[in-house]
């Protein structure tokens, strides 16, 4: 309830003496109040702004942060008030909605800011008072469809695709962007040069041609090279039912996609063609024939999938249908109601072309548009100012709705520009992003790298770079999770590259090392790194990140030492096959805390010119050492 | 075209007596009322000062102009009570409440009536009843004006109640009453009968006490 209601109600209980004659059983027993009653002024500070205000003007509103009795995990006891470390501008609304039991939007902050502040303080948004309350909302879901627009160009163009689609979904995302492959690219725009061939050809078939010998009559060049127009018309036609049933077959919802405006206009586009095909050479017949090939012009608008503009107006149009309604009732009435005055005050003259009301809508609609052809003229003094009142109400009429027409284009063209700039920004924008969050894992990996794990003897000297107590922490949490789940971080690139190598979709896990049976001291970390030289001094690490083919060469021996708490893995390596491609294999290996693999094969090409991934190759240490394959 | 001008015009001018009571309205909630002295009021009533401090600082952040009108108190009595219609009843207690009979209650008049219901004898607050259930102030209570009351109590309970509300409760409600307070059986019930009458209820003495302490 208000505030307001909440300080009448002692007032409406002590009126209830008023039922007491009429009550048929005795009161029940009001509330304690264990509370003490004295009020007092509570001092809160918000950001260094102090403001103070009675208790009860906070207890009025016991389900938030500042009425209940959360506020005292803020109580500061040295200095005897509550300290919130937020914004202090927007505790003023916020104070004055427990005063006044309005709360209002103050219209220079941001939506999102305020928001925030409204959930800390646990207040509902939809308490805002009704003189903010639209403002807010129109705020509000600007920014939810901004953000929206963000996600959803964020996701459009630049996710590449699930790794497992089929070839379906692929080619539906080919026609839908074709921005994702060079071949949709070629697609669209050879499509696009087939829809302009189409449509000069039906231009050009028209205009009159020099007759052939013989004949004086112009003849248009579509009847004198008709097999050339003819071979013109069904390649394109061939190009677009192609093109229609390749669409059709990778639709994802194929009655959905019939029912798109686009697919009428294909189908309408190439249907002329074959109805020609199919049609005899009727006399009767062909009349309508030749009336179907107008439809052919609809190609033209085939070109609203190359170009946004036009996507833009008829969306447009579409949005504005009422506007566009009311236009058109509105000038049907003014005809209607001019024709008929007009009909009847030059009914009289002779030889009039105002033969019938009917007729006389020409003239209205001509005048009212103020395009004035001058064929049908009034020729009475009645008919010349009803005429002229006509051209003047038309103008008017007209002039209505277009700004209603105006402005929505305005904003849906606007619309759409800001969604390219945003998508132009988006890719910087994430680029800096994806750097920062490369900055903090390379932090971790390079702190690794450093051998900032291991308690270290002193030639390792660590050098721990100035780093805050946080990435302290936040390094260790790292390694903690590292050690709980037995895999190791790695940085995109390598991870990537592996993928790439092996096709397969494969979680990257770097093997942490583990002790080897020979007492070799456990180096808890696997290095890597292009300077990185391998140390074989103290540990067995070594880490191969190889491709199918290395990981054929790789030879899997059978340990003979056993007592190591990986022995039980040794054996399961032994069952694992070497074919990369099973998944099982990988399954396997992944369950396996991955061993550290070694390749003892001299055969494994080198590549330094691939950061990241070593290649330990001197395998004279391990040759009592199970080979483990290297979990990937 | 002309009498499409011509009725446009006409619906400006209706529209125009509208805004003058808008005026109006405004130029009476600019008047403020300001209440006597502290001092004053704490002869005047049975509160403490804290208590009236307490009491104007909240009666003042609801009406800033310091006063109520019916309006308000209804919309307020409507919100204590969402299920049934408390707009009748709200009018009636409104009425009691308003001892000057001017339409709006001021700050004193409010407290007054607290003091009289919170802090007042007993003979008081019946005194105080017998006023609210006396509609038409003539210092008797018939059978219509309570009927009146008990159905505007009633309204307040809403359609939803347990047991349902069958037959004509209100009218069996006020024949109870009558039976008990109409000593003489004139049809009419006086202070003095009223006040006997609730005086020999032992149940209502009780509940009286248990209010005192709403504040």
């Amino acid at each position: 309830m208000a505030a307001g209601v909440a300080t009448w109600l002692p007032f409406a209980r002590a009126a209830a003496v008023g039922w007491l004659p009429l009550a048929k059983k005795i009161m029940p027993k009001p509330p304690v109040d264990k509370k003490s009653r004295n009020d007092e002024i509570l001092f809160v500070n918000v950001s260094g702004l102090r403001f103070q205000t009675w208790k009860n003007t906070l207890d009025r509103y016991p389900d938030t942060l500042l009425g209940s009795s959360e506020k005292e995990f803020f109580y500061n006891e040295d200095t005897q008030e509550y300290f919130f470390d937020r914004d202090p501008e927007m505790f003023r609304h916020i104070l004055n909605f427990y005063r006044t039991g309005k709360l209002h939007y103050p219209r220079q902050e941001c939506i999102q800011a305020f928001d925030e502040e409204l959930a800390f303080y646990g207040i509902v948004p939809d308490i805002i008072g009704d003189c903010c309350m639209e403002e807010y909302r129109d705020r509000k879901k600007e920014n939810q469809e901004r953000l929206a627009e963000d996600t959803e160009a964020e996701n459009a163009t630049d996710t590449p695709l699930p790794p497992h689609s089929t070839s379906r979904e692929r080619l539906w995302r080919a026609f839908e962007n074709p921005h994702t492959s060079t071949m949709a690219l070629v697609f669209y725009y050879v499509t696009g040069f087939f829809i302009a061939v189409s449509v000069i050809a039906n231009v050009v078939e028209t205009v009159p041609c020099r007759p052939p010998k013989g004949s004086k009559k112009d003849l248009p060049c579509g009847e004198k090279y008709t097999l050339a127009f003819f071979c013109m018309d069904t390649a394109c036609v061939l190009i677009f039912t192609f093109e229609y049933l390749m669409r059709l077959f990778a639709a994802p919802s194929r009655c959905k996609f019939m029912r798109s405006v686009m697919s009428v206009i294909d189908v309408v586009a190439i249907m002329p063609y074959y109805i020609g095909l199919v049609m005899p050479e009727n006399e009767d017949v062909s009349g309508a024939f030749v009336t179907l090939r107008v439809f052919r012009v609809f190609r033209i608008f085939k070109f609203s999938r190359h170009s946004q503009g036009l996507r833009i107006l008829g969306y447009t149009l579409k949005s504005c249908a009422s506007e566009l309604g009311f236009l058109l009732f509105s000038l049907t009435m003014a005809i209607i109601i001019f024709a008929t005055v007009m009909f009847y005050a030059e009914k009289g003259t002779k030889g009039t072309n105002f033969t019938s009301i009917p007729a006389s809508f020409w003239y209205t609609i001509v005048t009212m548009t103020t395009l004035g052809y001058g064929d049908m003229v009034p020729n009475t003094i009645a008919g010349k100012i009803f005429g002229s009142i006509c051209s003047l109400s038309g103008v008017l009429v007209i002039a209505l709705p277009v700004p209603v027409i105006v402005s929505n284009f305005s904003r849906i063209y606007h619309q759409n520009q800001r969604a390219d700039k945003m998508r132009a920004q988006q890719k910087v924008r994430l680029a800096r992003i994806r750097l920062a969050k490369k900055g903090t894992t390379n932090a971790f990996l390079h702190y690794k790298e450093e051998g900032g794990f291991q308690d270290r003897d002193s030639d390792n000297a660590l050098c721990l770079k100035n780093r805050s107590s946080f990435e302290h922490q936040h390094h260790h949490l790292l390694h903690c999770l590292e050690k709980t789940t037995n895999h190791e971080f790695t940085d995109e690139l390598t991870f990537s590259e592996m993928c790439m190598t092996e096709s397969v979709g494969y979680r990257t896990s770097r093997s942490t090392s583990i002790s080897s049976q020979q007492g070799v001291s456990t180096s808890c970390c696997p290095r890597r790194g292009k300077r990185r030289a391998i140390r074989l001094a103290n540990s067995t690490v070594s880490v191969s990140r190889g491709s199918i083919q290395e990981l054929d060469t790789l030879q899997v021996h059978k340990t003979s030492a056993g007592p190591q708490s990986r022995s039980s893995l040794n054996a399961r390596t032994e069952d694992l096959k070497l074919n990369c491609e099973d998944r099982d294999f990988t399954a396997a290996i992944i369950s396996i805390p991955t061993p550290p693999a070694n390749t003892p094969d001299e055969s494994l090409p080198p590549s330094p010119a691939i950061p990241g991934i070593l290649r330990n190759s001197r395998s004279t240490f391990f040759t009592h050492e199970t080979v483990k394959i290297s979990s990937l | 075209m002309g009498a499409v001008v011509g009725t446009l015009t006409m619906q400006t001018r209706q529209r125009q007596p509208s805004r003058d009571n808008l005026d109006d309205e405004l130029e009476m909630t600019m008047v403020c009322h300001r209440p006597e002295g502290l001092e004053q009021l704490e002869v005047q009533t049975n509160f403490t000062k804290q208590e009236l401090q307490v009491l104007y600082r909240g009666f003042k952040n609801e009406c800033p102009s310091g006063v109520v009108n019916e309006e308000t108190f209804k919309h307020i009595y409507a919100q204590f009570f969402p299920h049934g219609d408390a707009s009748t009843y709200a009018h009636y207690l409104f009425n009691a409440f308003d001892t000057r009979n001017n339409g709006s209650i001021k700050f004193e008049d409010f407290v007054m009536g607290l003091s009289t219901l919170l802090r007042g004898t007993v003979r008081e607050k019946l005194e105080w009843t017998f006023h609210l259930y006396d509609i038409n102030r003539d210092g008797f209570i018939n059978k219509e004006e309570m009927t009146e009351i008990v159905r505007a109590i009633y309204d307040m309970m809403g359609k939803y109640t347990y047991p349902a509300l069958k037959g004509d409760v209100p009218k069996q409600h006020v024949d109870v009453f009558f039976e008990k307070m109409d000593k003489n059986k004139d049809g009419v019930v006086t202070l003095e009968e009223f006040v006997l009458a609730c005086q020999e209820d032992e149940n209502m003495m009780r509940s009286m006490q248990l209010f005192e302490n709403v504040m």
